[in-house]
């Protein structure tokens, strides 16, 4: 280490490293367990694992700079307990404290390290202040980005739920689409179609769109490639639930559905799958009887 | 790093000199793509794509090899592949990315194809100085 | 070099395609394929590739050679248990396997190959 502040704040850290740890738990520990999302044991494992991995990065590391590489063991480690909290249901600014609350039991070692000495307890303490906030922000940045990929998932969960692929008779399947097709969840819906195609063995699959108010480009290509995927496969694909205005945008995107059987209703398509799969409606009512 | 924010946290080269070689890297690249946490689908666009890439290697490049990374950045998984040969090259690269141009057999579908199934494409080739392809596709969640 | 094993069934022949084969196996596999429709008199070709987790533009453009060859020696072409991220990589890859008709398995295919044979 021949960065002269870095090589005081190690010495000052060694040297009072329980003491720190106590106080440090004493600043914090409170309010970590306010809301009863924590056990006073999980929280004194993660304030000594944070300042044996913190100690260590800084002996090995010649820059107080917490967004380097050399500080990535540290950022791992901060990492890992902010996606931890994110799962208890702590929120951003309680993990963010967490590294902050360190702060105030530093200083004071500092001072009675640098007592007489301002200019450089002032640098120091100044140093210690940027690291110390920048790896508090990096938790919150984690923090956001674990809640985004919960949410994600949850929103994937609600996609499946919602969009449950009928089995309408033996053989044909129907996929009432809901609500406004974004990219990522038409192509979820689509291959959990096809998966469903091969569980059932059926060779007709009914993509009916009456519940969906817009179409756009993206959207028609998902819808096609997965026509396109079904028939492959040796299935094939009505689209039903057509209304004006979506045939009018389809026209005008230039998308081309020649190969591809399309009809109004639900009801017309069903019955087309029927003839195509053997059977028809009079069939149906004289073998209710 | 080669861009902001991207890391590489792994790398093997792959020989390409034979047929039973392209079977190699299908497997290697399907087995990173599972460890990378890569959906069925993803999987096996990214392993399709490399496959068509090592084939144009092997056919056309008269044989080279090929980088495996698996990357990082930020909380996103990746993977890189980078085809390199020492091959004759090619002149026109936008008519060798458009499907169903032949300059032997099906060059054409694999190049474009492999853009398609990749979230990451680029290719340098000049005749003479051989050719290099590289794909990169990322774990989405 | 091991071959793929292709079995009769009546004048049908079916090949299950289980392994990740290289260029030549199927090469090999496409000659062999072409002299049995000969030597049995084979009216139908079933071939599985519900094994199959990849299937490129050279694996594709076997099959669809076949199918065609098939053709031309009086024989009708299936295949069947295609995988659906296999589906979906060769429709975004743009390998549309025309001429060969398809179906969701074994069972099915065979009831294709009987019903075009009238």
């Amino acid at each position: 280490m021949n960065q002269p502040k870095g090589a005081a704040l190690v010495e000052v850290l060694a040297r009072h490293r329980d003491t720190l740890l106590t106080d440090w738990m004493n600043q914090h520990l409170s309010i970590a367990l306010r809301r009863g999302l924590t056990t006073e044991a999980e929280m004194a494992d993660q304030f000594r694992s944070f300042l044996n991995v913190f100690v260590d990065t800084l002996t090995r590391a010649d820059t107080l700079d917490g967004n380097r590489p050399e500080w990535e063991p540290v950022r791992a480690y901060l990492a890992e307990i902010s996606t931890h909290r994110a799962r208890q249901g702590f929120t951003p600014a309680e993990t963010a404290t967490f590294v902050f609350s360190l702060k105030q039991p530093l200083y004071a070692r500092l001072r009675e390290a640098f007592g007489n000495q301002p200019a450089e307890l002032a640098d120091t303490s100044w140093s210690v202040n940027m690291l110390l906030d920048a790896l508090g922000i990096y938790t919150t940045e984690v923090f956001q980005r674990s809640r985004e990929a919960i949410i994600l998932r949850q929103q994937e969960e609600l996609l499946e739920l919602s969009t449950p692929v009928v089995q309408l008779w033996e053989g044909i399947l129907a996929l009432p689409l809901i609500g406004t097709l974004d990219s990522a969840r038409t192509q979820v819906v689509m291959e959990s179609l096809l998966q469903k195609i091969v569980e059932t063995g059926a060779a007709i699959a009914i993509i009916d769109i009456t519940g969906v108010p817009t179409v756009d480009t993206l959207v028609a290509q998902h819808l096609l490639k997965t026509v396109a995927a079904a028939r492959l496969m040796g299935a094939d694909c009505i689209i039903s639930g057509i209304r004006p205005q979506i045939a009018q945008t389809i026209v005008h995107l230039g998308v081309d559905l020649t190969n591809v059987t399309t009809k109004s209703t639900l009801a017309d398509a069903f019955i087309i799958a029927l003839q195509r799969s053997g059977s028809s409606i009079d069939n149906v009512t004289r073998l209710q009887n | 790093m080669d861009q902001t924010g991207v890391a590489v946290t792994s790398s093997q080269e792959i020989g390409l000199r034979s047929d039973q070689e392209i079977v190699r890297l299908r497997q290697l690249v399907r087995d990173q793509a599972v460890a990378q946490g890569f959906s069925l689908v993803d999987q096996t666009k990214f392993v399709t794509a490399a496959s068509e890439l090592a084939r144009n290697t092997l056919i056309y490049g008269g044989g080279g090899d090929a980088q495996l990374s698996t990357l990082v950045n930020g909380m996103r998984k990746g993977l890189r592949l980078r085809f390199i040969d020492q091959g004759a090259g090619i002149a026109d690269i936008e008519r060798a990315l458009q499907d169903g141009f032949t300059s032997g057999s099906g060059l054409g579908l694999g190049l474009g194809g492999a853009r398609r199934l990749s979230d990451e494409f680029e290719i340098q080739s000049e005749p003479g100085k051989g050719t290099t392809v590289t794909i990169t596709k990322w774990k989405l969640r | 070099m091991d071959r793929i094993p292709i079995l009769r069934l009546g004048d049908c022949l079916i090949v299950a395609i289980q392994v990740d084969m290289h260029d030549r196996l199927a090469l090999a596999l496409q000659d062999d394929l072409t002299a049995r429709i000969v030597k049995d008199s084979a009216k139908g070709v079933l071939i599985d590739i519900s094994s199959l987790d990849i299937v490129d533009s050279f694996i594709g453009r076997m099959i669809s050679n076949t199918a065609a060859m098939a053709t031309v020696l009086d024989a009708q072409t299936v295949v069947v248990g295609m995988q659906p991220s296999v589906a979906i990589t060769l429709v975004e890859l743009g390998l549309t396997l025309d001429g060969v008709r398809t179906a969701l398995n074994v069972e099915r295919g065979m009831a294709l190959l009987k019903q075009r044979r009238r």
